[in-house]
């Protein structure tokens, strides 16, 4: 069982010296008890109190990567089964598949598509992060091959599948560079791929045929001096697969099993034929507990609303999304277009921008920083009043862009208007729009 | 270390609702577990899907979103046949855009009367939406749940403001009300009292946790339904005990993502798919969370959908 702060306490060196980045040793081990903190960050602690604190301290599941630098790919690490209970926290990767069983043609479509599809959204670039690589011909030369195109043409992380342990060492050896994930361990290849993700340091996943099988396998890595492990629990129905993640989440986080204590892969593309179905499978699993997601190809209408999805389901429910402070156009608005602010809460913005987009009514919208609070709120705050909005006004650099200086304000803060016309002065008008957004396509073409 | 199966035991029990007339009635709610938890709970009565009816022909519908309904959009019962017959919904839901004070602005008895006419055209359950605007929705549904007596329908949205109106017509014509609040387990607890006390039976009761589009603001009526969940079944919250539905489509179809054209977005792909999936994305979402009724709009992602609800239910 996970120790308490006052329990770990006890067992640090007590000297306050500060060298872990914490003040004192009690707030360390109180940083340890929340998972926020890491023991080797103590230089002090001895290996008898290590050794205690090991089990105790280590998250509950394992969070590993795959890839390296900017572009590797985090998961595992979460703390929850409900996001509102704190927050997810690393975003599933999502994975095309290609086999050296293709043809060239099918192989060039998927490699371009991972390319080119990438979508930006509130200041963010959504975009797939993984290849998996798989081995169909049971040709080494083959599967390095692909996997040489794949690393030239694409910078993905890489997942390297194989149901042959001297085809998948030759692959590892293509890209160890690239810190790939080892597909898989079964029950039968055990210790010659334990060695292979040791001698590379690759994570290793670990495919069985149900959960029971899966905790031995990982237990018998752990004992290897395996850390990085991912888990395939085999389900193919996605039926049993849902259940699947829940047992191992559940598993790891309620009852501290570590056999189950690591990251997951799910496999859609396995589970349908149909392109449209595997979609909502991977919606499902972005939701319910999926660490990677393979799906057999992307398509824009597809991959776009499972990237806004993984984008929402793992936006922190303690901290609001927010939006860069500045000058938003909507439309190709000119210097005569009308224009509004608002605050920076994303969904604000959305919603606003939104409806002024259906109006069809090109526009200037300023976006002013309120520190994500809505309109309403950042008023009360005291974030979105009148000498606040003038100043942000005249300092936006809209001046220059409108012919007309005429500021549309939230109906919902339409008391502040007197306090911004006395901060703007003379030149400036200021009206009030609507309170509702919904309203504002009649408001601005009624003018 | 031997792997053994993590079940929780649940302490709660959503209550149980019938809508529609005679025996084509339809349960909803009654679960003993969280959303599709099937092993370790029971969930006796599926969620449903029903399929948008607009009163007067969409404006600003997205092209793929009209084409299945050619040739009925101006004719609320055409259409509802449509759904049905065609599209197999499970229930209509039936949109009185007309009656909006700031569109069309049709009285109550007209807006009363199409619901009438729509409610006798088909066997399905039939749900009946205002248009958010507290005043005239208490007035078009009062008279709805009067003209349309004994067909158990689903009425609302009914809000704080409204409640005591409409409310008293689901009492008086036995409908059931949506109890409809803006993202908030506190307000949607409150809500769920006041139509209690009120003397709104709990039979007639459904909770609009109020739906967020993909994109825009989901993650917050995903985590309201799933915290709504959690205190009905694990922490014995009697007032929250209810069956929850989720108005998606609009929510969805309006999106400019919803709408773009492949040439405005070529990276977004066909536009008919991304919206399919768009709503069929949103739904999948919403039925994690806890949803027993989606109101959806485009055939495809309903049939979609459905598929889905039937793996769900299935055992593994």
């Amino acid at each position: 069982m996970a120790l308490t702060g006052i329990q770990i306490f006890k067992l640090l060196p007590k000297t306050n010296c500060g060298e872990c980045g914490v003040p004192t040793c009690l707030a360390f081990a109180m940083a340890l008890a929340a998972g926020k903190a890491e023991l080797a960050s103590c230089p002090y602690v001895s290996d008898e109190a290590k050794a205690q604190l090991a089990e105790a301290s280590a998250p509950p599941i394992r969070p590993l990567a795959i890839g390296t630098g900017d572009n590797a790919v985090k998961i595992g690490g979460e703390t929850v089964l409900f996001r509102h209970e704190k927050t997810f926290v690393n975003p599933p990767g999502l994975a095309v598949l290609v086999s050296d069983g293709m043809d060239d043609a099918e192989i060039s479509g998927r490699l371009k598509r991972f390319n080119e599809l990438k979508f930006e959204r509130v200041g963010l670039t959504l975009r797939p992060e993984l290849v998996a690589v798989k081995d169909e011909s049971g040709d080494a030369t083959k599967f390095v091959g692909l996997i040489e195109r794949v690393k030239k043409e694409t910078d993905a992380c890489l997942i390297l599948m194989s149901e042959k342990t001297d085809v998948l060492a030759a692959g590892v050896k293509a890209c160890a560079e690239r810190v790939p994930l080892i597909y898989a361990v079964t029950d039968g290849n055990v210790d010659a791929l334990a060695g292979l993700a040791k001698e590379h340091n690759c994570p290793l996943a670990v495919k069985a045929k149900d959960l029971d099988e899966l905790s031995q396998l990982t237990a018998k890595l752990d004992q290897a001096g395996i850390k990085d492990i991912v888990l395939d629990p085999g389900s193919r129905g996605f039926r049993k697969a849902f259940e699947d993640e829940v047992f191992i989440r559940r598993a790891a986080l309620q009852q501290k099993f570590r056999p189950l204590g690591y990251p997951t892969i799910t496999f859609p593309c396995e589970m349908t034929d149909d392109p449209m179905k595997e979609t909502l499978y991977a919606a499902a699993f972005i939701a319910k507990y999926g660490g990677i997601i393979v799906l057999s190809d992307f398509h824009g209408y597809g991959l776009f609303p499972l990237l806004v999805e993984r984008m929402n389901i793992y936006t922190d429910p303690q901290r609001p999304m927010t939006m860069k402070q500045g000058i938003y156009e909507v439309g190709n608005p000119d210097e005569n277009s009308p224009l509004m602010i608002t605050t920076n809460f994303a969904l604000t913005y959305f919603i606003v921008s939104g409806e002024i987009e259906a109006s069809r009514i090109p526009s200037y919208l300023l976006v002013m920083d309120t520190e994500g609070l809505s309109v309403l709120t950042a008023w009360a705050a005291g974030k979105f009043v009148g000498d606040a909005m003038g100043m942000f006004i005249k300092k936006s650099g809209i001046e220059e862009k409108v012919k007309k200086k005429r500021i549309i304000i939230p109906g919902l803060v339409a008391a502040v208007s007197g306090d911004l016309e006395e901060e703007l002065g003379s030149d400036w008008e200021v009206a009030i729009g609507p309170r509702e957004a919904a309203h504002i396509s009649a408001f601005l073409k009624a003018k | 270390m031997a792997f053994e199966t993590p079940k929780i035991t649940y302490t709660g029990k959503i209550k149980s609702i019938a809508i529609g007339k005679g025996d084509q009635a339809i349960l909803l709610g009654d679960e003993s577990s969280y959303p599709f938890h099937l092993f370790e709970g029971e969930m006796p009565n599926t969620p449903r899907i029903a399929m948008e009816v607009y009163d007067v022909a969409p404006e600003d519908w997205a092209e793929a979103a009209l084409k299945p309904f050619t040739g009925v959009t101006e004719d609320p019962v055409a259409w509802a046949k449509r759904n049905v017959e065609e599209y197999k919904a499970d229930m209509v839901c039936l949109h009185l855009i007309s009656t909006d004070p700031n569109g069309l602005d049709r009285p109550a008895d007209e807006a009363a009367q199409t619901a009438k006419k729509v409610a006798d055209a088909v066997d399905v359950p039939l749900i009946v939406w205002g248009v958010d605007n507290d005043d005239k929705d208490a007035e078009v549904l009062r008279k709805v749940a009067e003209v349309c007596e004994g067909k158990h329908l689903i009425i609302g949205p009914v809000v704080e403001g409204n409640y005591k109106q409409v409310g008293a017509g689901a009492i008086g014509y036995k409908h059931t009300a949506i109890a409809s609040t803006p993202i908030d387990i506190n307000l949607a607890k409150q809500l769920n009292i006041l139509l209690g006390n009120l003397g709104v039976p709990d039979e007639q009761i459904i909770v609009d946790p109020t739906t967020g589009g993909l994109g825009y603001g989901i993650e917050y009526t995903y985590s309201v339904m799933e915290r709504i969940r959690m205190a009905a079944l694990t922490q014995q919250d009697e007032r929250l005990q209810f069956p929850m539905i989720c108005n998606l489509a609009r929510e969805v179809w309006k999106t400019k993502e919803a709408k773009l054209t492949a040439e405005e977005a070529p990276t977004m792909g066909d536009p008919e798919k991304r919206g399919i999936l768009m709503e069929g994305v949103t739904a999948v979402v919403l039925l994690l969370a806890g949803a027993d009724i989606l109101v959806m709009r485009h055939p495809e992602a309903v049939k979609l959908v459905r598929e889905m609800i039937g793996e769900l239910m299935a055992a593994a």
